[in-house]
């Protein structure tokens, strides 16, 4: 046969793109179930890990036990949906759909203490940053932190995804000493080395000043969007 | 079997890994060796997940290499290994999540590794499955044993750990008062760059001396 012909050319096309695109729309349609399943857990996974609670074995037990109610609030702190059915109101919403009026808050019990997660999103050097923070009961203090990030550089940016780095948040202070009026958050992320107030202002990651940049905008960005309801809840 | 081993067969499987290494010198996949080596554990993983593609995608295109049409013949190559690497991507994310997670823009980078393209190109559009699936294996291990070497260096002079382990004593560390300071070049890709060509300088140096004798 000739190899060679226009029309045999065309009619290989033809088929090996058919039986690619099926072959890849059966995997694809199959594996989805347990693909959305992982990305669930996943996020549970980084809930927790706000919550200092790493390396569980039996995530979903964690979390149905730790997390009280998923709401979602608006920017004024009005309670749109009380999230009592766990999953279903404020673990719905995808980070990238956080916006002024749908804000998802975790209400949280860690050692009969209540907790706030809060989720954020920012971006970094090269693609999306996220995170969660979990806030003690006073609203004033951070109780733990867990960032992830799409493509930092590995090595330089990428610290932002592990452990010794979302350490550095913990006790930190959302205002500033001083500030009673509690309208600005001063939690930041600054250059390394560089920490003025001990109190709101967290160490960087060497050689990854845009990722720091990034995080820090993402940090205080994000809490800002809760001032109402911090202000709302404080103890 | 004594046909399955044969001195040419050898030859295929060996040469990728020193005389004909795909980094050293046929200068191919450099853009990923300088990507993914800052650190050691990426680097063997894709050190391996190039070597599994390409020897799979070598067995696939062999065995269409007669129905090919040679005019689309890259078109097909490249729409072979782009299925393999969905597929691995797709099942890497649905039973081993947390690879995948760490993986991310490494997998899709595979598609753009030259040496795969390379290797169809050269190799299995020309040979049988069998030498094939051998060149594959042996141009991944070639790839990948650059990778480590390169990771290896990077890791434990740029972040004093390997494979996340800290290696270099706390001790000796300026900020503990001791006199050592990680290189921060290191995690550069520019010093990836460096080590390569480091690499390439002693292998050409250590091969011409053996050719010679």
């Amino acid at each position: 046969m000739n190899t060679n012909s226009n029309s045999y050319t065309v009619i290989y096309a033809s088929i090996m793109v058919v039986i690619v695109a099926f072959l890849l729309a059966f995997v694809s349609s199959s594996l989805k179930g347990i693909q959305d399943k992982n990305v669930e857990l996943d996020k549970k996974k980084q809930i927790l890990a706000a919550l200092n609670i790493r390396n569980v074995d039996d995530v979903e037990a964690e979390y149905n036990k730790v997390v009280k109610a998923d709401m979602v609030i608006n920017a004024n702190a009005d309670t749109l949906k009380l999230g009592e059915n766990k999953d279903q109101d404020g673990f719905k919403v995808e980070n990238k759909d956080l916006s002024a009026e749908n804000l998802p808050l975790y209400v949280c019990e860690v050692n009969g203490e209540v907790k706030y997660v809060v989720p954020m999103l920012g971006r970094g050097l090269w693609g999306g940053l996220w995170g969660y923070m979990a806030v003690n009961d006073d609203c004033k203090t951070i109780f733990g932190a867990y960032f992830s990030h799409e493509s930092e550089t590995a090595g330089l940016g990428s610290p932002i995804a592990e452990q010794p780095f979302q350490e550095r948040f913990q006790n930190k202070q959302i205002f500033a000493e001083g500030d009673s009026t509690h309208t600005q958050v001063a939690l930041t992320i600054v250059k390394k080395g560089q920490v003025k107030s001990e109190s709101t202002e967290v160490d960087g990651l060497t050689g990854a000043t845009l990722t720091t940049k990034g995080a820090a905008a993402m940090v205080t960005d994000g809490l800002q969007q809760y001032i109402n309801f911090f202000n709302a809840n404080a103890k | 079997m004594s046909k399955l081993f044969s001195k040419e067969n050898k030859a295929a499987f060996m040469n990728p890994l020193n005389l004909d290494n795909p980094v050293t010198v046929q200068v191919l996949g450099i853009c990923s060796a300088l990507a993914v080596t800052a650190q050691l554990e990426p680097a063997i993983v894709m050190g391996l997940s190039v070597t599994v593609i390409t020897a799979f995608a070598n067995v696939i295109i062999s065995l269409m290499r007669k129905t090919i049409p040679n005019r689309i013949r890259i078109i097909v190559q490249l729409v072979v290994v782009a299925t393999l690497v969905t597929l691995v991507s797709q099942v890497l994310k649905a039973f081993a999540y947390d690879v995948s997670v760490q993986l991310s823009v490494y997998i899709g980078l595979i598609i753009t590794n030259c040496i795969l393209m390379g290797r169809l190109e050269a190799f299995a559009m020309q040979n049988g499955p069998w030498e094939s699936f051998l060149d594959g294996v042996g141009s991944g291990l070639g790839y990948a044993w650059i990778l480590v070497a390169v990771g290896f260096v990077r890791e434990l002079f740029g972040a004093g750990t390997l494979l996340g382990f800290n290696i270099i004593p706390a001790s000796w560390y300026a900020e503990n008062g001791g006199w050592y300071v990680n290189n921060g070049m290191m995690t550069m890709p520019a010093m990836a760059m460096i080590l390569v060509g480091c690499i390439i300088w002693a292998h050409r140096a250590y091969n011409d001396r053996n050719a010679k004798k």
